[in-house]
């Protein structure tokens, strides 16, 4: 890298990351805590969180329910903001930004894909996948066309305009997956992504992610499930809201 | 770009609760078109009243004996009001532009056999011209046939319909009053019912023929007398009550045995009663719309709640609070809008059956449709912001998880 001729936005932003980080970091947290008000009572759901993602990992984030893998999956996904500390984003410091720059954020930096799918139920899957591209802004003939593409890379192209309720769960899974791609985000972002498949289509959509690492794409997985887990090239175990295990595994066969 | 895209959202998720949307649009259709209708009804009664006024002629009062008062108790014999007292009051009248004097009373009149009992009414060749009403077919009378009390008449719009003919057909022709003949010179226009009269319905002679001729009396039912442009009517009715006075010989003190009315004045009375009247039925019109209103409110409100997850899916998908809110506030907007369109046409459509089978006078006027139309896109803001705060309100965690 040559930072002093360096004129890329993207760049700029990694040199302002903490000193003996990886510039090639794209999730960077700092000390990240976050606490719940429960009546009277004061929930620490995180406790301080050090975690660094270099780009093109593909981590599980696991722990028992109560863990707060769940709190930190909302925090990495610019849902909440903590209450202490630092997390850059890509280069993005959100903890300091306001709702309207999260609101970018979601939309340009990270592809959800969640347990219930959260598709919309009245529309096609391809306006589904189209919807992340609306809110970007993008004319409606380049976005059809990169929604269609993104539901070919997932092998969805005979199944474009029909509804959610007339797909199966998988097929439901892999629309999600075409929505959550569709703006090139840096992070997908997949909380029990498998929790509602039976084990047959769980395997066809941890191959789909597979694939995608392979393709480049930086992939976190939220889950409480070993076995899936194993996917990942690396564990990072959550328990009482801080780490306790890191660890680099191989690849399950 | 964005805008039309969460239009089309906004008109999408409309279209998916089509039943939904009816019924709530229900309630401003019905508020705009009861404003519509009310607001037709009131203006098109001040509109006839207008008409009335402006039939009677313009400046006009109007002199009639009164009783005279002894000791403040009122005698039982009408005092008269003569033709020498309308003369006076053309010859002395500093303020007068025109006096018409009528003798009047009803007759037995006979056209080709037919009998009619109608009112005769004895008045100078300018009746025409200060009451404001036209000759249709024919001719006026002239003074010089005034002054030589010949035997013409000139009949109400209404007068050759009796007796089943053309009014056309009716000039030149002979009809008999009191079993004298008149030729027919004229027919007037049609003016309509005044209230108490209606001078369609009457037939109008020379002053003198009638008074020497017909009636054999000087005693006047009524002087009109038009005011010079310029000059108030208060003015002018001084001007009238000192000749009257004078020739009436009253003592200073006595009260006066004539009036003197304005009828402009009593036709406004009855305009401002009518106004008053259709401000309270547009105030309770523009009530139903308002609840009308309140129903939009509800709905939004549970449409936010069932539509939860679809809120948080759209947030965490990068839409801003700005988006989200601006969805919904599409959404009651275009409620309001259909609703009202809606009701425009429905109140217009009832307002022309009022008037077509009722015969009521109504008037929709463009400012009415466009303030209706407005005040319902109004509704729609209101009504709509709060469910729409609320929508953007929303947490997204929460939402997401809503089930």
């Amino acid at each position: 890298m040559t930072p002093a001729t360096v004129t890329d936005s993207t760049a700029a932003r990694m040199a302002k990351l903490p000193e003996g980080v990886p510039r090639d970091s794209i999730i960077v947290t700092r000390n990240l805590r976050r606490a719940y008000e429960m009546g009277s009572e004061t929930v620490h759901a995180l406790r301080g969180i050090d975690l660094t993602i270099r780009r093109n990992e593909f981590v599980a984030i696991m722990g028992p329910s109560g863990s707060g893998k769940s709190t930190l999956m909302n925090m990495i996904g610019c849902l909440d903001s903590p209450t202490e500390g630092q997390y850059w984003l890509n280069g993005h410091p959100v903890w300091e930004l306001g709702d309207n720059e999260l609101a970018r954020i979601r939309n340009k930096e990270i592809g959800f894909v969640f347990q219930t799918f959260n598709l919309l139920p009245r529309a096609t899957a391809l306006q589904n996948v189209e919807l992340p591209m609306v809110y970007a802004g993008m004319p409606s003939k380049r976005r059809r066309e990169a929604a269609a593409g993104a539901l070919d890379r997932v092998g969805l192209t005979d199944r474009m305009h029909h509804r959610p309720n007339e797909l199966s769960g998988g097929q439901r899974q892999r629309v999600a997956i075409a929505r959550a791609l569709v703006n090139l985000p840096s992070i997908l972002l997949a909380d029990e992504p498998t929790g509602n498949l039976d084990s047959k289509t769980s395997a066809e959509i941890l191959e789909l992610f597979e694939h995608l690492f392979d393709e480049g794409q930086t992939i976190i997985l939220v889950t409480h499930e070993h076995d899936i887990a194993e996917h990942a090239r690396r564990q990072v175990h959550l328990l009482d809201g801080l780490i306790e295990r890191d660890i680099a595994t191989e690849k399950a066969t | 770009m964005l805008i039309f895209e969460i239009i089309k959202v906004a008109f999408s998720s409309i279209r998916a609760n089509k039943l939904r949307a009816g019924l709530t649009m229900l309630g401003v259709i019905i508020g705009v078109s009861a404003v519509i209708t009310v607001v037709a009804l009131s203006s098109g009664a001040r509109k006839a009243v207008e008409e009335q006024i402006e039939a009677l002629g313009a400046n006009l009062l109007s002199v009639s004996p009164g009783q005279s008062f002894m000791g403040g108790r009122a005698s039982e014999s009408r005092v008269s009001l003569t033709v020498e007292d309308a003369e006076a009051l053309a010859r002395d009248g500093r303020l007068i532009a025109a006096v018409v004097p009528e003798i009047q009373r009803s007759f037995p009149v006979e056209y080709a056999g037919q009998n009619a009992s109608l009112n005769v009414v004895g008045t100078t060749s300018n009746y025409g011209a200060v009451r404001n009403v036209k000759i249709t077919y024919g001719r006026m009378f002239s003074i010089g046939e005034d002054e030589s009390r010949q035997r013409y008449a000139v009949l109400g719009a209404a007068v050759p319909t009796q007796f089943n003919v053309h009014p056309r057909a009716i000039i030149s022709q002979t009809i008999l009053i009191r079993g004298q003949p008149f030729e027919v010179i004229g027919v007037f226009e049609a003016k309509g019912s005044q209230g108490w009269s209606n001078p369609d319905e009457q037939v109008y002679i020379p002053l003198k023929t009638a008074q020497y001729r017909i009636f054999g009396s000087d005693r006047l039912r009524n002087v009109a007398v038009q005011i010079k442009e310029g000059a108030s009517l208060d003015a002018g009715m001084v001007d009238i009550e000192g000749i009257m006075r004078r020739e009436h010989k009253i003592r200073p003190g006595a009260e006066n045995d004539f009036q003197i009315r304005n009828s402009q004045e009593f036709l406004a009375t009855q305009q401002q009663t009518t106004e008053v009247f259709g401000v309270l039925l547009a105030s309770i019109a523009a009530v139903s719309l308002l609840v009308g209103g309140i129903g939009i409110m509800n709905i939004m409100l549970v449409s936010v709640t069932e539509r939860t997850r679809e809120i948080g899916i759209r947030k965490a998908l990068g839409a801003t609070r700005a988006n989200i809110m601006f969805q919904f506030l599409i959404e009651s907007l275009v409620l309001c809008l259909a609703g009202g369109a809606l009701g425009v046409a429905l109140g217009w459509g009832a307002s022309s059956v009022m008037s077509t089978n009722f015969g009521w006078n109504t008037l929709v006027s463009p400012t009415a449709v466009a303030v209706a139309f407005a005040f319902s896109a109004l509704v729609g803001l209101f009504f709509g912001l709060w469910p729409a705060q609320r929508a953007a309100s929303l947490n997204t965690i929460e939402a997401l998880r809503y089930e």
